[in-house]
């Protein structure tokens, strides 16, 4: 997962994203503005507006800075959602893993540009109401230590977790492997994992 | 209290009670409050009508304020240490807000390292506890008119036992307050029986914020008009600015200007490195801009520095008579004496802490006063390295401790926040210096690089009759003073002059070596390196003997007594030695239980698997683990499984030191299989978790089972004494299973293939 979000593939994905979404932003945004402006003018803007629109826990955003950015420091520094953390920056430690439609990515890697039309889930949205199953497991079997990897290892187990609902060992070391805890809670993520899945079984 | 006081304090806690436990103060929070609402007013502890010490206080409605004056990396000691005052205050734990203390030298050390919060401040957080409950009963006899010996604490009230007379805390506050603080000859403690917390241990009291992105690291501090700052530093300790281009790093959208940060004056101490930093709107500009730069360096006399050569040069030393710091007998007759004479030397590269979260600091400057919200270990230590950049009083620097993300002694060292302070001296407005990774990396306080020279001359049943080790290491004295190249008596006594074997001709010695990186604590420190090669060394003697290592080991230790070492300088970790003595019984005591757990001996293995055993004391603590390794006929090494025991005397917190001990056998994995840093023309090769990895899932011991032994000896070290033992049993289990001695970590360089 790691690499196809820094490979060009991922930026391709995204770019094709973006345009399909600006199709779709486009004829929203069209409608609003033709109301203002009418005509053919409205339009000619639009198709400058360099605008990314994304939603980020359930709330719509929209975005023109630099493209380049990497969802991570969005999140962190523009939106202040600092749960997610910065551990490495070159997709190598899963600290910053977030949900892109339902799946773990790598937001330190992943452009602003890339994410046009993107659903992004964070560790503040995992579970509108209470604790989600994985978090609950993690608190049952006291995961953490300093905690600065867990919204990373969570959002990784949740992610892997609802593409694999019983995942043997070998499934959840793969699915783990890209996060690292310096402080070694490993067995007690394994355990936690194992848990979840259970109780969701 | 005034009733000023009063007024602003409650606008104060308006601000900050209502919005949850853990909060550190609304300045950390994304909620937009302005600094000056908010400036610091001391802790709710001390405003609270019943307030003993700076310690705890009791409002009106109940709430037990406990204020914990030790940093949170991990370990748990914001939780544990304010869970022994509950427990003697007789607190309802659902009722304690615990409070983090600024840096304040009236707290006592704020040093968190050396494993030694709950050692050093069990008693304390006790008396605190039993001083508010006695004022609290005081309180109650006297409002009933009854004798104080009538009534007693319950969980968060006092009875009247005869007339079944309640009060709350809450209730009961006020009065209590009034009355004069008892002597400390005057409390009663609980007995252990009575206890409700201490020994049962509790979850940590910001789990549920950990685990929902809420918890506030130094990563995640923010100050109202806060730019964000990354720098670049000389490539080579003590490397200066020969010129810089900007024009780049100024064309990069939200960089705002460059500053030029002086390089320190030797010795370094925790100043700061020097270098250009980048200021901008955010943390991503402010990295995108620093790669712009152009700058060249000069680079001064460490960049000679190679690890290569400097390898050579060490074990060269290792090699040549050094400086004795304990001496046995009559080494050099028992030598002398002729027999089989054993020796090998033994390697440690340097090490870099690489906690998750990197060095990051908000420092804001005004009217002379400087405020830093920052992980770090040591908020004194701050305010004097802050105090001493800025050239103002050590009072006017506020330092306030976030959470850690991880520090492993990285963060007792405040040079981060003595750069964010500078920075924001010269911006005049908030800044946060945020290290990358690679800064992490490249400019850490690195662990020691050591080379030991280990010798012994056996008798016919293979037992050491005289024995000779020596240690070279670049010291962290050299961080201190420039010219330093001896280890101190706390390094050389971390494993070294404290062997606790029952030879009777020994001597240790230590020989110089020039540090060209700065040099700092690392979890567990010398131990790391000493136990590798004591415990390496050893199994190499059993082996000589045809000896199973455990027989071996306990044959070695001797009968159970306690370590005499008065002729040798030996800081025992700054505890008291009459009350933490050397005891080889408890050494004796884990290693039969390790051993016994482990199935040492007994337990079927699989093919290209074998057992490897190592004991270790450190920071007052007793430590035995046995790994079981794999080594593939490839050569890849797996641990599926490790087992370690414990005595570490009264244990507060089982729960949270078994994790503390899970979490220092996969510490122990990184250095021991992979950990290395090196040097080349005085520059770091290494950047980031490519070239210097550390265990992941994969790589960490499958199973990892921690079994604490019952002691009734007071509270001794928990975060780092499990990592000593750790290398050396797991080289020792390869040797076993493959025959080849690894004298040299990280184990990655020995070609294991068969
Ligand atoms: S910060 Fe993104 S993977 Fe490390
Ligand atoms: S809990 Fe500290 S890095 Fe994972």
């Amino acid at each position: 997962m790691e690499r196809r979000s820094r490979s060009a593939a991922g930026v391709c994905i995204g770019q094709v994203r973006r345009a399909c979404l600006t199709l779709r932003d486009y004829s929203k945004v069209f409608v609003r503005r033709n109301r203002a402006a009418r005509g053919t003018i409205g339009m000619v803007s639009l198709i400058e507006d360099n605008m990314i629109r994304l939603k980020v826990n359930g709330v719509e955003r929209s975005f023109n800075g630099d493209s380049q950015m990497p969802l991570l420091w969005y999140l962190r520094d523009v939106l202040g959602l600092t749960g997610t953390k910065y551990g490495c920056g070159i997709a190598l430690c899963g600290a910053c893993t977030v949900h892109r439609d339902g799946k773990a990515i790598r937001s330190c890697v992943t452009r602003m540009g890339a994410l046009a039309g993107s659903s992004i889930t964070t560790i503040e949205h995992l579970s509108a109401a209470g604790l989600h199953a994985v978090q609950k497991a993690w608190m049952e079997h006291n995961v953490p230590q300093c905690g600065y990897c867990q919204s990373g290892q969570i959002m990784q187990a949740v992610a892997l977790l609802n593409s694999t609902p019983r995942p043997t060992d070998q499934q959840i070391e793969e699915a783990m492997a890209g996060n690292i805890c310096r402080c070694g809670t490993y067995n007690r993520i394994r355990e936690a994992i194992k848990a979840a899945a259970g109780e969701r079984a | 209290m005034s009733d000023i006081l009063n007024l602003s304090r409650r606008g104060f806690l308006k601000g900050v009670v209502t919005t949850g436990a853990l909060v550190l103060s609304v300045r950390v929070l994304p909620s937009g409050l302005l600094a000056e609402e908010v400036a610091y007013a001391g802790t709710h502890a001390e405003h609270a009508p019943l307030h003993p010490g700076v310690y705890v206080g009791i409002d009106t409605d109940g709430t037990v304020y406990i204020v914990a004056h030790r940093s949170e990396m991990g370990t748990g000691i914001r939780t544990s240490l304010p869970l022994v005052l509950a427990d003697e205050l007789d607190a309802d734990w659902k009722r304690v807000k615990i409070e983090q203390a600024i840096g304040d030298a009236r707290y006592g050390s704020q040093e968190t390292d050396g494993s030694q919060s709950i050692r050093e401040f069990f008693d304390a957080m006790r008396e605190a506890g039993a001083t508010a409950r006695l004022m609290l009963t005081r309180a109650a006899a006297q409002q009933w008119n009854v004798p104080e010996s009538q009534c007693r604490a319950d969980l968060h009230t006092i009875v009247h036992a005869s007339s079944g007379r309640k009060l709350g805390y809450g209730e009961l506050t006020t009065a209590a307050g009034r009355l004069p603080v008892p002597d400390k000859k005057e409390l009663q403690f609980k007995p252990p029986s009575a206890w409700r917390y201490v020994g049962k241990g509790m979850v940590s009291y910001d789990l549920s914020h950990l685990v929902t992105g809420k918890a506030v690291y130094g990563m995640d501090a923010r100050m109202d008009n806060m730019v964000y700052a990354s720098i670049e530093h000389p490539p080579v300790l003590g490397g200066k600015i020969k010129s810089y281009d900007d024009k780049a790093p100024l064309q990069v959208p939200g960089v705002r200007q460059t500053i030029p940060i002086d390089t320190f004056k030797p010795p370094h101490e925790y100043q700061a490195l020097g270098g250009i930093a980048v200021i901008a709107d955010n943390t991503w500009a402010a990295f995108q801009g620093r790669k712009k730069l152009n700058v060249a360096w000069e680079n001064g006399a460490h960049a000679a520095f190679s690890s290569d050569e400097f390898k050579k040069e060490m074990q060269a030393t290792a090699r040549k008579p050094g400086k004795a710091v304990r001496n046995e007998g009559d080494v050099d007759a028992g030598f002398a004496k002729g027999g089989k004479v054993l020796e090998a030397d033994y390697y440690v590269p340097l090490l870099a802490h690489a906690s998750m979260e990197p060095p990051v600091a908000v420092a804001d400057f005004r009217d002379g006063k400087l405020t830093a919200w920052a992980p770090t270990q040591d908020p004194q230590a701050t305010q004097d390295a802050v105090s001493k950049a800025l050239g103002i009083a050590k009072e006017n620097v506020i330092c306030h401790v976030t959470l850690l993300g991880g520090a492993f002694g990285r963060k007792s060292m405040p040079d981060y926040i003595v750069e964010a302070s500078l920075l924001s001296k010269k911006v005049g407005r908030p800044v946060k210096v945020v290290w990358t990774r690679e800064d992490d990396v490249k400019f850490d306080y690195y662990h020691a690089v050591a080379a030991m020279y280990m010798k012994a001359a056996v008798d016919d049943k293979g037992m050491p009759t005289a024995w000779l080790q020596r240690s070279v290491f670049t010291p962290i004295p050299s961080t201190f003073d420039a010219s330093a190249t001896y280890g101190g008596d706390d390094e050389m006594g971390m494993g070294f002059t404290d062997i606790p074997f029952d030879i009777p001709n020994l001597r240790v010695e230590n020989g110089p070596a020039v540090a060209h990186v700065r040099i700092g604590w690392l979890r567990s420190v010398a131990n790391v390196y000493h136990a590798f090669a004591v415990q390496s060394f050893l199994d190499e003697l059993a082996h000589n003997a045809g000896r199973d290592p455990l027989e071996y080991l306990l044959a070695l230790l001797g009968r159970p007594r306690v370590l005499d070492l008065k002729a040798t300088k030996y800081p025992n970790y700054n505890a008291d030695y009459q009350k933490f003595p050397i005891d080889t019984a408890r050494l004796r005591k884990v290693v039969e239980v390790v051993a016994e757990k482990s199935g040492w001996g007994k337990r079927k293995l699989e093919k290209g698997r074998a057992l490897g055993i190592a004991v270790h004391r450190s920071f007052v603590t007793y430590v035995a683990s046995v790994v079981e390794v794999e080594v593939t006929p490839q050569g890849e090494v797996r641990v599926p499984r490790v087992d370690t025991a414990l005595d570490a005397g009264l244990v507060v917190n089982p729960e949270i030191t078994r994790a503390q001990f899970e979490g220092a056998n996969v510490f122990g994995a990184s250095l021991a299989l992979m950990g290395e840093i090196t040097a080349k023309n005085g520059a770091i090769e290494q950047s980031n978790f490519n070239d210097y990895p550390v265990a992941r899932i994969t790589e960490a011991p499958r199973e990892n089972n921690i079994y604490i032994v019952e002691s009734t000896a007071p509270p001794a070290g928990v975060g780092e004494p499990g990592v000593p033992p750790f290398a050396p049993a797991l080289c020792n289990a390869i040797f076993a299973a493959t025959g080849k001695r690894i004298r040299e970590l990280p184990i990655s360089k020995t070609n294991l293939k068969a």
